[in-house]
Order: C-alpha cells, then structure tokens, then sequence
C-alpha cells in the first residue's frame, strides 16, 4: 500500500507540473517516457525470471492451476464487455486494452498511452489502481461468499507481490502459491495482450 | 510493440540465469522502482499538459471505477464457478 501511494504520488507531482507548466518546453519535446518503458520491461523480466517461487511453481503446476488466471482473464473480459455495451464512452476494444491491466496499473497505463493516446492510459491508470484498492478492502468479503480463488482473481496481477499478504491473510497460505502463480502468468500476459488488442 | 515484448523475454531468460545473485537482485529491484517512479511521473508530465484530459477529469476518473467493479465483478463470479467446479471438492 505504501508503495502504491509513492507511485501515486509522482503521478500527481508530474501532473501538477505540467498544469503548471513548471518545465522548459525543451524538456517536453522528447518522449523520454519509450525509453524507460523499455528499461520497465526488461527490469520486469528479470523479476519474473528470478522469481525463487517459480522453480517450485513449475514442479507443482498441474491442469488445475492453469484455470485460476485463465478464470481471471475470461471474468475480466466478460465483465468489462458488458460494460461497454451499456455506455458509449468507452469502445469494446478499448474497455478490453483497460481490463488486461489486471491491476498493473504502472504497466498498462504507459503501455497503453503508448499505443493509444494519453486519455486511454488515464483511464488504465485510474481503473487499475482501483483494481488493487478494491482487492484490499474487500477480499474479506470476497472470500467469505465467493470462494477462495475470488480474491486471488480479484487482484489479478497484483496477487502475487502487492496484494498477496492481505490474500493469503483471508484463504489460508496453502492458497499461496496458486495466488503467486496466477499473478505471474497474468504479468507475463499483460503486455502480449494489451499489445494485441490495440 | 514488439520491441516490449523482446525486452521482456530476454530479461526473463537472464532473471533465470541470475537468480541466485542476491545483490544483482535487489539492485534490479531499486531500479524497478526507480523505473516506474520515473514512467508515472512522466505519465502526470504529459495528462498535466493534456488540457482535453484536465478539463474531463471528473468523468474519466468515474469511468474508470465503473469499469473496474465490472472487470472485479466479472472475475469474482468466474473464479466462483472454477472454485466449486475444480477446487473446492478435493478440500473436504
């Protein structure tokens, strides 16, 4: 949680900067932001790769464990189809690009302001930090009456650093390891599919 | 795009390989960090300079809840039914 508000809050530095047009225009020019997308990524690679749970992961994957991010990224896609069918804001595509953060919201929105435009990776932002806010106030909830894959489900990518003490907390740290596996597949997945449907 | 995906696999390969180098590790970890410090800011940078963004503000942010409690919802009600189909009879 810490850490979200300190991601926020550059966010919110860099915005009130550039309101305020506090920066040299020279500055503005170059889009610095590819650039350390790239290092982003290769960085977030290591990450997965190195992940010490991973070796264990593999030898304890069986056909079960597949279906907990594939249950994530079928509800999502579902979910926000609906959505978009009853408002005409958001298209269909762009409701899906928004849904594959997953909860990644520092990911998703430069990726998606990168293929899409600015708005759009607002919108990813703002509705993927709400993903991982709504999956610490309510995996509670979601746990008692939804099973215990609805809050591993709710976190999407997050369930595996961000949000995973909270999850383990409410369905048991047996469920551990299925939460870390899911939030890894689904990060894996996010820029594959972001980049597919846009 | 394609060039993202490279990125990330060549580090996957390399995360492998190094995954017993406890200080090359957490050096990579700053760095992530410092990383997406330096992405969010710039991301503030630009939508701070997007007068169409500023002005909408209020709408963007109530879109983005609405699609989010459709996106939870939507897994929530999934991962359910993938819980007592597959999951739940091996616990009793």
């Amino acid at each position: 949680m810490k850490g979200s508000l300190i991601i926020l809050g550059f966010f919110v530095l860099g915005l009130l900067i550039g309101i305020y047009n506090l920066l040299p225009d020279y500055l503005l020019q170059n889009d610095y932001s590819l650039y350390a997308l790239y290092l982003l990524m290769f960085l977030v690679g290591i990450g997965v790769g190195s992940n010490k749970k991973s070796i264990e992961l593999i030898k304890s994957v069986n056909f079960k464990i597949v279906l907990v991010p594939l249950s994530v990224i079928t509800g999502t896609f579902i979910g926000v189809s609906i959505f978009a069918l009853i408002q005409d804001k958001l298209s269909i595509i762009d409701s899906l690009a928004i849904g594959a953060g997953f909860g990644y919201y520092s990911l998703s929105s430069v990726l998606i302001s990168e293929l899409s435009g600015e708005t759009l990776g607002v919108i990813a932002l703002l509705s993927n930090i709400s993903r991982e806010i709504i999956t610490l106030l309510f995996t509670p909830l979601f746990a008692r009456y939804f099973g215990k894959l609805a809050p591993i489900s709710s976190g999407g990518a997050t369930s595996m650093d961000t949000t995973l003490p909270v999850i383990t907390k409410y369905i048991g740290s047996d469920y551990a390891i299925i939460s870390v596996f899911s939030g890894i597949v689904l990060t894996i997945l996010i820029p594959i599919i972001i980049t597919i449907i846009l | 795009m394609i060039t993202v995906l490279i990125l990330m696999t060549l580090g996957i390969v390399i995360g492998w390989f190094i995954h017993k180098k406890e200080n090359i590790l957490k050096f990579v970890s700053k760095l992530t960090n410092l990383s997406i410090f330096l992405l969010l800011f710039l991301l503030g940078l630009s939508v701070g300079t997007n007068d169409q963004i500023i002005k909408n503000f209020d709408q963007i942010g109530l879109l983005a809840i609405t699609i989010t409690v459709f996106a939870v919802l939507g897994s929530v009600l999934v991962s359910w039914l993938t819980y007592i189909l597959f999951f739940k009879k091996n616990e009793r």
